[in-house]
């Protein structure tokens, strides 16, 4: 069983708001003082897959494409249970520039070279694009079936078993390998890795491919970013003053009822 | 104009019973935005959906083109993809639109690959520019909104709830069309089973009033409270995302980025921060109330009434009170 993991490594998604500055003049997001992370869905994504390599055997690649890759936060990822990594690096290959297309594109040129595989797994959506698209788009430039919001998965038979979150509940879907499922966060959080695990990451196999080693061209893209402007979504809020909490929540009731608010 | 107003295709699911408050919205969104000369048409797959078409047909759709069939309901991708794509190839519409719903998030982008056109996903606005279409969405966890153009000729996108406005109905309404197809009999993938979670309460989307809890309330009981609350209003319990990762609510009530959208004309935040992804969710709400023990959470600043204290002292008093006034 050999599972290959879509990683992005995006800014931290959990920092504040105050440390995200709209940039409006070069149309870009700067996460001031927010370290890299992987994508969290990316993390679940992870998670998921060293499970099914604990339950049946096999191995774990993790396959990131960006520009200046942060190797700490990949190796972080690796210790928790990959078997080997493989970095899409170049100037070019700025995941501000790109779109959904080209990211497409390369990860699946990237993937071809990694064949045979059994199972591509990614997150839902990335924190920072927040399309769910690029999955779906992979799996589309391969000719293989997939399947989206898992919160679960298992291999049975040469199928995957997988469990989707719907909005009002949850579906049982079964397909053929080899398949890409993407996945949801109710798979659950990726373990934390030991020290001692990731020390040993280091010796673990990684290699780092460019424009040269992969073939065919960067697409032209299908979309483009017109504007990005802050969030308008401030109010201005009236505290309701009392001398206990119990008095504030009384005085709530109160001056929303005058208000007719309720 | 890239594609522009010849054709807007709305896709809809018929799954038995009435078209969701999220179609009649798109056929409004659609109808405002497709230009003198061109048209608006719905497409519906699924199964028992009689009543539906007509529905969906006097708000706002020129044309209902529709198939019932065994084998697209419960949605299945590839059974969808085999019967539209052809379709849509051979109408040559601009514009498809979908509910950014868990079926829009899983077909859309698959459609566009097929038919190598640009997807945005997630919009909350959509307006008509000098050259094509102009979609606005959220982007890092709702940091930013960002508005992109698509320069393929055909463009689809998932929309929002509330970004488009319910037409009256009018009559005589659009045509409706059987759409002369046969899904595939065999696909990669089958749905093996579907379960719903607990049905009832009014769905969150469409509340309007919702009473939401945070990591703050610590616990189930918490969320007890919060059912009381909502109960008296005529409301429903929504929640940001710990409380249901630690399953003191269940995934149907998370609000936000990758939960559910809302905009009641009340929304109360207890023991909530504030965080972006959270907000995104919630913040076109009419009136906003937050209930919070930190007097420098960001929930603050988003809302038009707070109490800065500890919910489980000012949460009983304010629902007392709450009783003699309602
Ligand atoms: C990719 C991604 C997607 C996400 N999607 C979503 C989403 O859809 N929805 C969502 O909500 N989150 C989402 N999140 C998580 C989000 O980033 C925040 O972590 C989350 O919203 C925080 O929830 P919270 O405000 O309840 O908890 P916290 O930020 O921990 O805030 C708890 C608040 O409760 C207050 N409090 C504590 N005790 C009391 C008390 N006794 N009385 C009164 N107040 C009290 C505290 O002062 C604090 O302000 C997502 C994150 C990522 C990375
Ligand atoms: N640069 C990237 N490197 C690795 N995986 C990616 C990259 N961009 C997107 N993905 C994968 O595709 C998923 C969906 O991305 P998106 O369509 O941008 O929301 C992410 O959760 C990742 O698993």
């Amino acid at each position: 069983m050999h599972i290959v993991v879509l990683a992005k490594v995006v800014p931290d998604p959990e920092g504040p708001p105050s440390s995200y500055e709209v940039n409006l003049a070069d149309k870009r997001v700067v996460a001031r003082g927010l370290p890299p992370v992987i994508n969290p869905f990316d993390e679940n994504a992870l998670e998921l897959a060293i499970r099914v390599k604990e339950r049946i055997g096999g191995s774990v690649t993790l396959l990131s494409l960006g520009r200046k890759l942060s190797r700490a936060v990949i190796l972080k990822a690796m210790a928790a249970g990959a078997d080997a990594s493989v970095l899409l690096e170049d100037e070019a290959w700025d995941q501000a520039l790109l779109d959904s297309r080209a990211t497409a594109t390369l990860l699946a040129a990237a993937l071809r070279k990694l064949e045979p595989f059994d199972l591509v797994l990614c997150g839902r959506q990335a924190s920072d694009t927040n399309a769910g698209v690029v999955g779906l788009g992979v799996a589309r430039l391969l000719g293989i079936p997939a399947v989206t919001l898992a919160r679960s998965l298992e291999v049975e038979g040469g199928r995957v078993v997988v469990e989707r979150v719907l909005s009002d509940g949850c579906e049982v879907v079964e397909c053929d390998l080899p398949a890409l499922v993407t996945v949801s966060g109710e798979a659950g959080e990726l373990r934390y890795p030991s020290l001692q695990a990731i020390r040993a990451a280091r010796e673990l196999p990684q290699r780092v491919l460019g424009p040269k080693e992969l073939e065919g061209d960067v697409p032209p893209p299908w979309m483009e970013t017109v504007c990005l402007e802050p969030p308008r979504r401030e109010r201005r809020c009236r505290l309701v003053e009392a001398d206990s909490p119990a008095e504030a929540g009384e005085k709530l009731a109160l001056l929303l009822w005058e208000e007719g608010v309720i | 104009m890239a594609g522009g107003g010849r054709e807007i295709i709305v896709l809809a699911v018929g799954e038995g019973g009435d078209p969701t408050v999220l179609t009649l919205e798109l056929l409004g969104l659609a109808r405002g935005l497709v230009s003198e000369q061109g048209m608006v048409t719905a497409v519906v797959l699924g199964s028992h959906f009689e009543g539906a078409l007509d529905e969906i047909a006097s708000r706002g759709a020129d044309r209902v083109i529709y198939l019932e069939h065994p084998s697209l309901a419960p949605y299945n991708p590839e059974a969808w993809q085999a019967v539209l794509e052809p379709y849509l190839e051979e109408q040559g519409a601009g514009l498809i639109l979908a509910g950014h719903t868990c079926l829009g998030q899983d077909l859309l982008p698959r459609l566009a690959f097929s038919l190598e056109a640009g997807v945005v996903t997630d919009c909350v606005g959509i307006r008509a520019g000098e050259d094509g279409f102009l979609f606005t969405k959220p982007v890092y966890g709702g940091n930013a909104l960002a508005t992109m153009r698509v320069t393929t000729p055909l463009t689809l996108a998932t929309v929002r709830s509330r970004v488009g406005e319910v037409l009256p109905p009018s009559s005589p309404g659009g045509e409706l069309v059987p759409l002369p197809a046969d899904p595939p009999a065999v696909t990669r993938m089958v749905v093996r089973e579907r379960r719903s979670l607990e049905a009832g309460e009014c769905p969150l989307e469409e509340a309007r009033v919702v009473v939401s809890g945070g990591r703050g309330m610590g616990g189930r009981e918490g969320f007890e409270m919060l059912r009381e609350l909502a109960r008296l209003l005529g409301g429903t319990v929504g929640a940001s995302r710990p409380p249901v990762d630690s399953g003191w609510a269940p995934a149907t009530c998370q609000v936000g980025i990758t939960g559910k959208v809302v905009a009641p004309e009340l929304y109360i935040a207890v023991a909530i921060s504030g965080s972006s992804q959270h907000l995104s969710g919630m913040c076109d709400s009419g009136k906003v109330v937050a209930i919070n023990k930190d007097p420098e959470a960001y929930i603050f600043k988003v809302s038009d009434y707070g109490v800065v204290g500890d919910w489980k002292e000012v949460l009983p008093a304010f629902i007392s009170r709450l009783r003699e006034l309602v």
